[in-house]
């Protein structure tokens, strides 16, 4: 594995632009001081209340997402190529969602096997021949990059279809501009507090064209009990709209209330948060207790927008991934901006051969898998671990991918020793609305807390941090 | 807004209530229970305890013997016990946390923030010190809520409900209070009593937390019929039954004015209200005071059947 990426320092110890400041910083104030911010830091998330649960986990009802109070930066021009880069995908990423369920050219086009599409768990027939306000499928995009050397970003994967974090991307920074407003008073910071009005305006312009003006926006959550509950709280608590449950729902002539103190209210958009499979007991899974019986009616009709689309997950499964680059030089004839991670798709006998001799060195994800359950990191792994995955490699080699194991660009990190570099990743969010893509600067970056470790996702262990894009 | 939001504002309000309520029994019961019994006489308060906070036939399903420990462990902490403290607090946080949105950051902190602060008393041994600091505790978490919703809140819909959860939770748990003790406030004379009984009003009086209150409104000692007066009749006194409904109406006259519409609700409530308004203490007492209070208690539970029917669902 090559040396990690440091975005601080360069090889010959000298500090990288951008990190002039942050180093100063880190020299001269105080070590009492950071701990007692850290502390604040602590006590700001927990009285907030910004919890996530943990599915497993039966001792920690709710816990709250580790903060590190350095923050990570990035250039304007870095985040000027990495933006360019995102809109470029994520258009792509519409183009092929609004084909694979209309002409499908791609697939007449042999670009991509017709099986991966639609034989994947995540492919909807129900939307076949189904035309969508402006042709937008993924209007929330969360798209995870990685960076390796001072001029690529890779992506790692697509969210595409509910991806969560942006609330600690705004949390992040509020919690930060209170421990620290001399920072920000210093340096020139782009701001990304915007992000809900943008999130707004992006969900109104995509509203069925037969509703009013001013459409009635919702945000569906399948509750409480859900691990990004405070998100789906904070979101609609901060773009003004009502946060509503299936029961809160009702269809009535194809048309979608919801149930109020004055009787029923039309809604027009629903930001929904909850899975395909659980959104219409009539249509998916009919033990769903947490979906709208009519709601597929409703939308099959026109009258509502859910965002994102229903069956946009055939664009963020991992195998398909792997056919990214070509499927954007095939819609939009650009040569792709943001590198793919290179990709061995099990269910080529080649590969799979390639897969299992080096099963050691080579990370093996589920297809459909997420949150970093269900993945073998090779290096990390003993013999019977490994054993144990090839068996199921064999089994069923189209559920899974390997990809080299990468190394994840390091950031100055808080650690029980002291100041330390620990491996980052970056999601920015990406908002497909009627009139354009809108992307806050920045994202959610998100840090593995142990040494060594590669895995950044919270219900593994890895916290968050502050991602400052400079704007000098 | 959301039928379903009002619904968990309601009952958020009347949790966060019904915590205060429990605590000053649990409070008053204790004092009178370290009176000497010369003092007070002999009783069990912690049997009225338990059936002032409407928590007796829980208790009894669980343990024979009402101790001390054992009322103060089911009226605080008893997951047995839906109205326990704990438990109170627990629903009213989960409450609150689903309906984040409907709620100012400052409600939402004094809730969360109560909770977590409760949280360190979990089998902790009540001797007396823990106990007072533990009351002391839930009433100032119960303040700080009631206090942020006064002082941030859209004067909206959201806040109707939020008041008609509170205003209907403490005409309930006054009315318990006095039924309790209903045998203590016959009118004189027919009470063979004196001295011993002026603990036992003074109790109800702190179960309530209106002793002080007392003496100004009456500047008299404590007398029987006064008491009930103060807490039935007496729109000044804002645990008085008159005092709830003063505002039950006009939380419901204010919801009906922002949708245009009136409903059931607001018939049941200025109907009672009426009644109260109308009542002398005499009469009530020819009549009788406990069946009066069991009216005026079932009559409470139509009014809050009838919210629920008309906005709630």
């Amino acid at each position: 594995m090559p040396a990690a990426f440091n975005e601080m320092y360069l090889p010959d110890g000298r500090c990288r632009p951008g990190y002039e400041f942050l180093k100063r910083w880190l020299e001269t104030t105080p070590a009492e001081l950071f701990a007692q911010r850290r502390a604040e830091a602590e006590l700001l998330f927990r009285r907030i209340g910004i919890t996530f649960a943990v599915y497993g986990a039966a001792d920690a009802e709710e816990r709250i997402i580790p903060f590190d109070i350095i923050p990570r930066v990035l250039t304007k021009s870095e985040w000027q190529r990495l933006s360019t880069g995102l809109v470029q995908r994520v258009k792509a990423l519409n183009a092929f969602l609004a084909d694979v369920y209309g002409a499908a050219e791609i697939v007449a086009a042999g670009k991509i096997p017709a099986d991966l599409v639609y034989r994947n768990p995540y492919f909807r027939p129900e939307m076949v021949g189904l035309r969508l306000p402006h042709d937008i499928y993924v209007q929330i995009a969360g798209i995870d990059v990685i960076r390796v050397d001072d001029n690529d970003f890779y992506v790692l994967e697509d969210n595409a279809r509910t991806p969560s974090g942006v609330s600690y991307m705004l949390e992040d920074r509020e919690v930060m501009m209170r421990l620290f407003p001399d920072l920000f008073a210093v340096n020139r910071i782009a701001p990304v507090e915007n992000y809900p009005e943008e999130l707004l305006a992006t969900l109104k312009s995509v509203a069925p064209y037969s509703a009013p003006d001013d459409p009635t926006v919702a945000l569906l959550t399948p509750g409480p009990y859900n691990s990004a509950y405070y998100e789906h709280s904070f979101l609609a608590d901060k773009l003004g709209i009502e946060l509503v449950e299936g029961r809160d729902l009702l269809v009535r002539d194809n048309v979608v209330y919801m149930r109020t103190t004055e009787g029923p209210k039309r809604v027009d958009v629903l930001y929904r948060r909850l899975d395909d499979d659980f959104l219409d007991p009539l249509t998916f899974r009919p033990d769903s207790q947490l979906g709208v019986p009519g709601l597929m009616h409703a939308y099959r009709s026109g009258n509502i927008t859910l965002a994102n689309a229903v069956g946009t997950g055939v664009a963020d499964d991992k195998a398909v991934y792997s056919y990214m680059p070509d499927i954007v030089r095939f819609y939009l004839g650009e040569e792709p901006i943001l590198k793919n991670v290179p990709t061995w798709r099990c269910r080529e006998p080649d590969a799979l051969k390639y897969v299992l001799e080096h099963l050691g060195e080579l990370v093996v994800k589920e297809v459909a898998g997420s949150g970093g359950y269900g993945m073998l990191i090779g290096p990390a792994s003993d013999q019977a671990t490994r054993d144990i995955f090839a068996a199921k490699l064999r089994a069923a080699p189209e559920n899974f991918i390997a990809q080299p194991t990468l190394a994840l660009s390091t950031s100055p990190t808080f650690v029980n020793a002291g100041i330390a570099p620990r491996h980052v990743d970056l999601r920015p969010f990406v908002l497909s609305g009627a009139d354009k893509v809108r992307i806050v600067p920045g994202g959610l970056t998100r840090v593995a807390l142990k040494d060594g470790s590669l895995v950044v996702n919270s219900s593994q262990g890895g916290g968050t941090k502050d991602t400052w894009v400079l704007d000098t | 807004m959301l039928s379903r939001t009002a619904d968990a504002l309601f009952w958020l309000a009347r949790y966060v209530e019904r915590a205060d309520n429990t605590a000053r029994i649990i409070d008053a019961a204790n004092r009178l229970a370290a009176t000497p019994i010369s003092y007070a006489g002999e009783s069990n308060e912690w049997e009225s305890a338990l059936a002032a906070a409407g928590a007796l036939e829980g208790f009894k399903l669980n343990q024979p013997e009402t101790s001390r420990d054992g009322a103060i462990d089911f009226l605080g902490f008893s997951a047995n016990n839906a109205s326990s403290i704990k438990s109170c607090l627990g629903t009213a946080r989960q409450n609150a946390r689903a309906e984040r949105t409907a709620l100012t950051g400052e409600m939402w902190e004094a809730i969360n923030g109560g909770w977590l602060e409760l949280r360190r008393f979990d089998g902790v041994k009540m001797d007396g010190d823990t106990l007072s600091a533990f009351l002391s505790r839930v009433k100032e978490a119960c303040l700080r809520f009631d206090g942020s919703a006064y002082r941030t809140m859209l004067r909206n819909d959201a806040y109707f409900f939020l008041r008609l959860g509170v205003y209907l939770e403490r005409a309930d748990s006054t009315a318990r209070i006095l039924d309790v003790k209903y045998h203590l406030l016959l009118p004189e004379g027919e009470r063979v009593g004196g001295g011993l009984d002026y603990f036992q009003w003074a109790s109800i009086l702190r179960a309530v937390s209106s002793l002080t209150a007392y003496r100004w409104v009456y500047h008299e000692s404590l007398k029987p019929w006064l008491i009930a007066d103060l807490l039935v009749l007496n729109e000044q006194m804002p645990r008085s039954l008159a005092s709830c409904y003063e505002n039950l109406t006009s939380f419901l006259d204010e919801l009906s004015l922002a949708y245009g519409r009136q409903g059931p609700a607001q018939r049941v409530a200025r109907s009672i209200r009426t009644r109260l308004q109308n009542a002398t203490i005499s009469e009530i007492f020819q009549t009788g005071l406990h069946e009066f209070l069991t009216e005026f208690i079932a009559d409470n539970a139509r009014l809050g059947a009838a919210i629920a029917d008309q906005y709630l669902t």
